[in-house]
């Protein structure tokens, strides 16, 4: 929402460019697609580039005609700095966003706890950065007008699915009137409130958490780091909670959370929002004027559903699942959800896996998902005490907290780390031995090297294996042995140094990863680990490959 | 000294379910004899009286500062 007299893509700061639907032949009333994805947010938009990024084209529908009405999603993880790095579209987000490693808790205006997620030399990105959602479309857009092979048509809608064993055909309509598309895969990215999955049939399931939140933007000259500050039992919002983020154009969120029972048009009014958000910057010292850019409420909910894949069909992002904002995993669980089903399908639409390949996809992402709910469920009862209980609790150890040590922790939102994905069938089990580095499922370290490098920056775009000191010819045999089951299969060999290895002189990746002399790590195109050998037969692993493309049956 | 804070968290979590268990009328007296048997366990009464004193000051107000 807008202040009376603003137009809803009236912004401050943000021009919203205004997209003509696609111009077509109204003679054409069916075509063939390899792919289509429906719905162009942050989350179908990387599917896309993802797909491209493998030489896969897509038909990306969009019903709207421009980008998202408002900041909303603002925080994007490391991880999602990686995917977005892998797309070819990171640099633009890097000169934009705010980055930031620091948060501050404060219980009745008395600062509880300053913590620091985890950071450090060998990572390459932070690990959040803030930039409101109408710049992360348009920073994607930008990337998908570069790419020449995705055919984003806005205005346009489906209206229907007709599920088939080697497809799905989809009925579209747009300002110039109907058509249907048979697409082989359908990637449904149309959000919480998805059309698709309602013309499946399908509905999320879960839990709604008490607490409901107006988040509000604000435009301000405020002398203030890029900090996320939650603000306990404030004067401004007696015993409810508030958050504020810093954002790029001067642009401030501040969420506050709204009295049980409140009624909400009366919370959403104009009037109101004022008022709040005004003694919310004059508890927090900001006496200078500020104006008020957008408004919308929030309330926290679990939900996902039973299934991310049905046949041809994969559900990635919002469409899949709700979560609680105080994790920060909406969005970037969105995008890690459109990154790993682009390169699965990607494998399968060539040829180069079966569609066992697929049938990990809604294991690993609806893990990740869960993993989010016990999170998030700790982070919503703090934020958001659900019952007396919960809020008596709470309470102690908050008043604790300004003077003792031991009740801090509670305080910190926890914002997650990546997930492992341990037993899928897209990994292999874990070999004995390894005294440290990532097990299978877990992201691979990151490691800065002496030329200034990262060792993520030397990844392939399909499966990397990476070698440590091998015995001469062993190297040789493995990159043949795996570039017949992948052709984009990198080798990376790591060792003292000389022709094609990447020198670690001071055995630091050694180190990071828990390798020996002829130790093996391959990792999938999402930077995960497949699996690893201490110092065994790398035809073991070249075999788990091809059950991972493949199948057991294979 | 201390236990660790997954420790901690465990009994913060078990912690708001009794009281809601314990409802509204009983909820003082639960947390009364919870303390009483946490006292008797700790088995020291320096700190057993320390920890009265502590969780007496929390109770005040902390004086409202500005939040920079």
């Amino acid at each position: 929402m807008r202040p009376a007299g603003r137009g809803e893509l009236e912004s401050l700061y943000f021009d919203y460019p205004h997209f003509e639907p696609p111009v077509r032949d109204p003679a054409v009333v069916e075509e063939r697609a390899r792919v289509m994805i429906v719905g162009a947010g942050p989350v179908g938009l990387v599917a896309a580039l993802a797909l491209a990024r493998e030489g896969v084209a897509s038909i990306l529908l969009e019903r709207k005609d421009t980008f998202n009405d408002g900041s909303r999603a603002i925080c994007i993880a490391r991880q999602s700095y990686h995917i977005l790095e892998r797309i070819g579209a990171v640099d633009r987000f890097v000169d934009k966003s705010y980055g930031w490693t620091t948060g501050r808790s404060f219980y009745r205006g008395r600062q509880i706890l300053e913590f620091r997620m985890p950071h450090g030399a060998d990572e390459k990105f932070l690990p959040m950065y803030n930039l409101e959602q109408q710049y992360i479309e348009q920073f994607l857009w930008e990337a998908v007008r570069e790419s020449g092979l995705i055919d984003l048509r806005w205005q346009s809608e489906a209206t229907a699915i007709d599920e088939n064993p080697d497809g799905v055909t989809v009925s579209v309509r747009d300002p110039k009137g109907d058509y249907r598309v048979k697409a082989e895969w359908l990637l449904a990215a149309d959000g919480a409130r998805s059309a698709v999955r309602a013309l499946c049939g399908l509905r999320l399931r879960g839990d709604n958490h008490e607490g409901r939140y107006v988040i509000a933007d604000v435009q301000m000259e405020h002398d203030y780091p890029t900090v996320r500050r939650a603000l306990f039992d404030p004067a401004s919002n007696p015993g409810r909670t508030v958050l504020i983020h810093r954002q790029p154009d001067n642009i401030w969120r501040i969420d506050y959370q709204l009295e049980d029972g409140e009624d909400e048009n009366t919370a959403l009014s104009e009037a109101h929002v004022r008022a709040m958000v005004g003694a919310i910057l004059k508890e927090i010292g900001h006496d200078k004027p500020w104006a008020l850019e957008w408004w919308s409420i929030y309330s926290a909910n679990t939900l996902a559903l039973d299934d991310y894949r049905r046949g041809r069909i994969l559900f990635i992002g919002d469409s899949a699942h709700v979560v609680p904002i105080f994790g920060v995993r909406g969005l970037n669980n969105g995008l890690a959800d459109a990154e790993n089903a682009a390169w699965k399908l990607a494998r399968v639409l060539r040829g180069e896996a079966g569609e066992a390949l697929l049938d990990s996809y809604s294991p690993e992402r609806r893990g990740a998902t869960l993993d989010v709910f016990a999170n998030a469920t700790k982070s919503a009862r703090f934020m958001t005490p659900p019952t007396q209980g919960w809020r008596l609790v709470r309470d102690a150890a908050l008043a604790l907290a300004v003077d003792h040590d031991f009740a801090r922790p509670f305080a910190n939102p926890r914002q997650m780390t990546p997930y492992t994905y341990s037993g899928s069938p897209a990994t292999c089990a874990d070999e004995d031995g390894f005294s440290g580095g990532p097990p299978p499922g877990a992201v691979a370290v990151n490691v800065m090297l002496g030329d200034g490098t990262w060792l993520s920056d030397h990844l392939g775009i399909g499966f990397t294996g990476v070698l440590f000191s091998p015995r001469a010819g062993v190297a040789a045999a493995m990159g043949a042995a795996l570039a017949r089951l992948d052709p984009r299969f990198r080798l990376l060999v790591i060792g003292a140094g000389g022709e094609g290895v990447l020198a670690d002189t001071d055995g630091r990746i050694a180190r990071a990863y828990g390798a020996q002399p002829g130790s093996f790590y391959l990792l999938r195109p999402d930077m995960h680990v497949a699996g690893r050998l201490l110092h065994g037969d790398p035809g073991r692993l070249v075999a788990s490959m091809k059950t991972i493309l493949w199948g057991k049956e294979a | 000294m201390g236990m660790a804070f997954e420790g901690l968290e465990s009994f913060y979590e078990a912690l708001a379910v009794a009281i809601d268990e314990a409802g509204p009328s009983g909820r003082d007296a639960m947390l009364t004899r919870l303390a009483l048997v946490l006292a008797n366990e700790l088995g020291d009464r320096d700190k057993a009286l320390a920890a009265i004193a502590a969780s007496l000051k929390a109770s005040e107000d902390p004086p409202s500062v500005p939040l920079r």
